[in-house]
């Protein structure tokens, strides 16, 4: 299962890195949304899959699933959301000031 | 000894104060007392009874640098010169500037010079040593620039710059060598250890960057060409920094590390052949120039490889009449360039063809001129001291042995380049001086009424040609006080050489006598000749190399940084993916890491696969998806599934976070959507198609075998059993990815809370902040 899942993240990646180098800003921010989905299912599988019960002790259960990359993940989850978020607004932002969401027309001006 | 040579920075530290008041008094009055106060120290040592002296203080003892001077006949020859003619330079500038110039800058620039060369030829530290070499060359590019609003003094100081800077790095290269290989720092010590340093596998390289280092700062052949331009600077300036001290730095160098290398085939080869080369070099081209300060700059290119050529023969007789000219050349010199700026500041121009026939206006000037240029030709007479080391160097050039091969050759064409050297070194003699002071007289062309100059500008080059002619006269006098001890600090051992005039019959004295015939005859014949220069060298020179080079140098750089700075944001990423790509793969595969190899999986399921063949095919989607919502939906469902396989996974509360997250993420596109045009076919070559694709799917393979290998290769347990074991006991809670989360890692969630609140805060203010709001 663990080769499945190494192969579904890399597919994420190569897809998220094609968004990356595409023009519209919009396709760039679903490019990192991609890429960081396929790091957190990274982690998770290199941690080995389904070893056990959720990692919420019960008597009697003696086998759990690793909490740690667990938490690692919720840490990565909840600051990709905020890094989207903000790219998101930001793109918003530089679409009304500059009236285009190509990125290769986006190339400072002429005092940088 | 150490506040003799601080005492020109102290005072360049003061004169910005001083030169306040150079409405009444001429700045360089205040300050002249300094280098003659250095002058009488030195000079207390000098005598038939020196014994060198040494100083040390601390520096950085770590890095076993320390300041450490020492004073032996060679330093003392050097520190005398530069304090002397120094005193002398600050003199003649008090007549040769005037209080409109920026007097202030001049004379900090001139002393902090002074202070350079004076820390250059006394310390015994090589470190020490360079820091004052660079030291030179930044004082020297600031005076070469003094008057910065001119182009070609700019010019010329840059040029100067990049030269000896270039030259000062490589002897920084070659000082570091020779300190791994000897273990100290000390110029004293190396000097013993010299046998070490010759077997040395690093000689070649030790020897390729002191010869640079020397090459570059004495303006050797080919680097020469800084010299001429340097001309552009105050000549005061000229006649101290590029005739009598700066410029024997290198000579300095040679001599210095004589003792070791003398005898070195490879010394002797490429420190005679250079010398030689630009002694006949400098003084062919020489007698091209029409401008008084050229002349003299390609004279003392020539005149300084001629000492370099000796310093390379490595004989005593050559190490002695080395340091003879060294003492000869800077007297002559000094007092030229001084004439040379006198019949300038007279006349309004130096240029020798509109010069002529100022025998009668500037007799005084003049005289002290023909002294200087006959001893500089070397016209055998007794009372003048460039002929007594000329015709020493002469002899010098008849005693070499070779070491076989191209040196044998080299012993042959030394003399032979030496006398033609000298030829042309006699013919611009003589032609700076008749051209300059006999002659017609033309009226028309010389821009101010010439008259001799005040008398006090005259004394100083006057000074310098009794200096001259006491040399001459009596030459036991300082060859007891000071040449024989700066020559035996060269050569290593005692010297007992006398100087006399008459030498009999020998093979110099017929050498110097053919030099004056064939001189004079060229001399007077010359405009028949001269039209050769036309055709070599022509329009040929080592400028236009270098100016070829420093151009091709910018535009160069400016074409490649062009080509991959070109604002494009696609491009910076796919040059840094392709180089994680590259250098990873070789990683991988140099090392071997890449492990196929299927052990301890989880068993497959039907349902994870599903899911898995979603995902992908969503993934796929959001390349082909030109509509908006569907992009989102798309999006969304990766995520929703990625929530799905943590649900799988046995990990409820990232599935949890994955689908509230994802929801808001949705929601968040959605309201930002609704604002952004469509998507809209985006227009792309088949070119960057392809190699987008190659990038991407290239990073994907990469990260799978990564991946898969990482995984077939673990070496130790994971630490998770502890934070099981542990979470209710030590955590007091059950869920142990919880427990985790704000107890046995609670850092992490503060500053990820750090993070969200950041982005948010960053949020508000692109929506709320809109400054050019004003302005619209």
């Amino acid at each position: 299962m663990e080769i499945i899942m190494t192969v579904l993240a890399s597919i994420l990646f190569a897809i998220g890195v094609y968004n990356l180098l595409q023009k519209q800003l919009l396709r760039i921010v679903v490019g990192t949304v991609l890429v960081s989905h396929g790091a957190h299912l990274y982690l998770l599988t290199m941690s080995k899959l389904k070893r056990g019960a959720p990692p919420v002790l019960e008597d009697g259960v003696t086998q759990y699933a690793d909490p740690l990359p667990q938490a690692l993940i919720l840490t990565a989850i909840v600051i990709s959301f905020g890094v989207t978020s903000f790219l998101l607004v930001l793109a918003y932002r530089t679409y009304t000031l500059n009236k285009t969401d190509n990125m290769e027309e986006l190339r400072g001006n002429e005092h940088d | 000894m150490i506040f003799a040579i601080f005492a020109p920075l102290i005072i360049a530290i003061l004169i910005p104060f001083l030169s306040r008041w150079k409405e009444k008094v001429h700045t360089g009055w205040l300050i002249l007392p300094v280098p003659v106060a250095v002058f009488i120290y030195f000079v207390q040592f000098a005598g038939p009874n020196f014994e060198p002296q040494a100083y040390s203080v601390d520096w950085i003892p770590s890095l076993d640098i320390s300041l450490s001077f020492y004073l032996d006949g060679l330093s003392l020859l050097f520190a005398l010169l530069i304090s002397g003619i120094g005193a002398l330079v600050v003199f003649y500038s008090i007549y040769y500037l005037n209080n409109k110039e920026q007097l202030g800058h001049f004379y900090t620039y001139l002393y902090i010079f002074m202070f350079a060369m004076l820390g250059v030829v006394l310390s015994d530290n090589v470190f020490v040593l360079y820091t004052f070499w660079e030291f030179t060359s930044i004082s020297s590019f600031l005076l070469i620039g003094y008057w910065h609003h001119r182009q070609k003094s700019r010019y010329g100081a840059l040029k100067s710059m990049l030269i000896t800077v270039f030259g000062g790095l490589s002897l920084l290269g070659g000082l570091i060598l020779l300190t791994i290989v000897t273990g100290t720092t000390s110029i004293r010590e190396m000097v013993s250890q010299s046998d070490v340093i010759l077997e040395s596998s690093y000689l070649p390289l030790i020897l390729t960057f002191l010869l640079l280092g020397a090459f570059t700062k004495s303006a050797q052949f080919p680097f020469h060409i800084w010299l001429p331009d340097a001309m552009e600077a105050p000549t005061p300036v000229s006649a101290y920094l590029h005739s009598a001290t700066m410029v024997k730095a290198g000579i300095y160098l040679m001599a210095r590390f004589s003792p070791i290398f003398a005898g070195e085939p490879n010394f002797f080869i490429f420190l005679s052949l250079f010398g030689i080369v630009t002694l006949a070099w400098g003084s062919f081209m020489a007698v091209r120039q029409t401008d008084l300060k050229g002349i003299l700059a390609y004279s003392t290119i020539s005149q300084l490889g001629m000492i370099m050529a000796m310093l390379g023969f490595g004989t005593e007789i050559a190490l002695f009449a080395a340091v003879f000219h060294i003492l000869n050349h800077a007297t002559f010199k000094g007092s030229l360039f001084m004439v040379a700026g006198i019949v300038d500041h007279e006349t309004g121009t130096r240029d020798i063809r509109n010069l002529g026939g100022l025998m009668t206006f500037m007799p005084i000037s003049a005289t002290l001129a023909l002294f200087g240029t006959f001893s500089m030709a070397g016209v055998p007479l007794p009372f003048l001291n460039g002929f007594f080391s000329k015709e020493m160097f002469f002899e010098a050039t008849l005693a070499n042995a070779g070491y076989g091969g191209f040196s044998d050759f080299l012993v042959i064409l030394i003399p032979i380049l030496a006398v033609v050297g000298s030829i042309f070194t006699f013919v611009y003699s003589m032609y700076l001086f008749f051209g300059t002071f006999r002659g017609e007289y033309q009226k028309e062309k010389v821009p101010q009424e010439p008259h001799e100059a005040p008398k006090l500008m005259l004394l100083a080059p006057f000074i310098l040609v009794i200096g001259v002619i006491t040399i001459a006269l009596f030459p036991g006098f300082f060859n007891q006080g000071l040449i024989t001890h700066a020559a035996d600090a060269v050569t290593g051992a005692e010297n007992n050489r006398d100087i006399y005039f008459w030498h009999g019959l020998v093979p110099a004295f017929y050498m110097s006598i053919a030099v004056v015939v064939v001189g004079a005859l060229l001399y007077i014949f010359k405009p028949k000749w001269d039209g050769v220069y036309r055709v070599f060298p022509g329009t040929l020179s080592f400028n236009r190399v270098y100016d070829w080079g420093v151009e091709k140098l910018e535009t160069g750089s400016n074409a490649i940084t062009s080509r991959y700075m070109t604002g494009s944001l696609r491009l910076y990423m796919a040059l840094l993916l392709s180089a994680i790509f590259l250098i990873t793969t070789t990683v991988l595969i140099l090392t071997g890491g890449a492990n196929f190899e299927v052990n301890d999986v989880a068993p497959i399921t039907t349902v994870e696969v599903i899911v898995a063949i979603i995902m992908t095919v969503a993934a796929v989607a959001t390349i082909f998806t030109h509509n908006r919502i569907g992009m989102i939906l798309v999006v969304g469902v990766i995520g929703f599934g990625l929530a799905i396989l943590f649900v799988l996974y046995r990990a409820p509360d990232l599935a949890l976070t994955q689908l509230i997250v994802e929801t808001v993420t949705v929601t968040l596109f959605m309201l930002c959507f609704y604002h952004l045009p469509n998507l809209e076919k985006a227009k792309q070559s088949i070119t960057h198609k392809t190699i987008n694709i190659a990038i991407s799917s290239g990073v994907g393979l990469l990260m799978m075998v990564i991946g898969i290998s990482a995984y077939n290769s673990r070496s130790f347990d994971s630490i998770s059993d502890y934070f099981i074991e542990n979470s209710s006991e030590l955590g007091g809670g059950y869920n142990a990815v919880n427990v985790i989360l704000v107890d046995f890692r609670g850092i992490d969630t503060l500053f990820e809370v750090a993070v969200l609140f950041g982005a948010a805060l960053g949020i508000y203010a692109m929506i709320k902040l809109r400054r050019d709001k004003g302005a619209k």
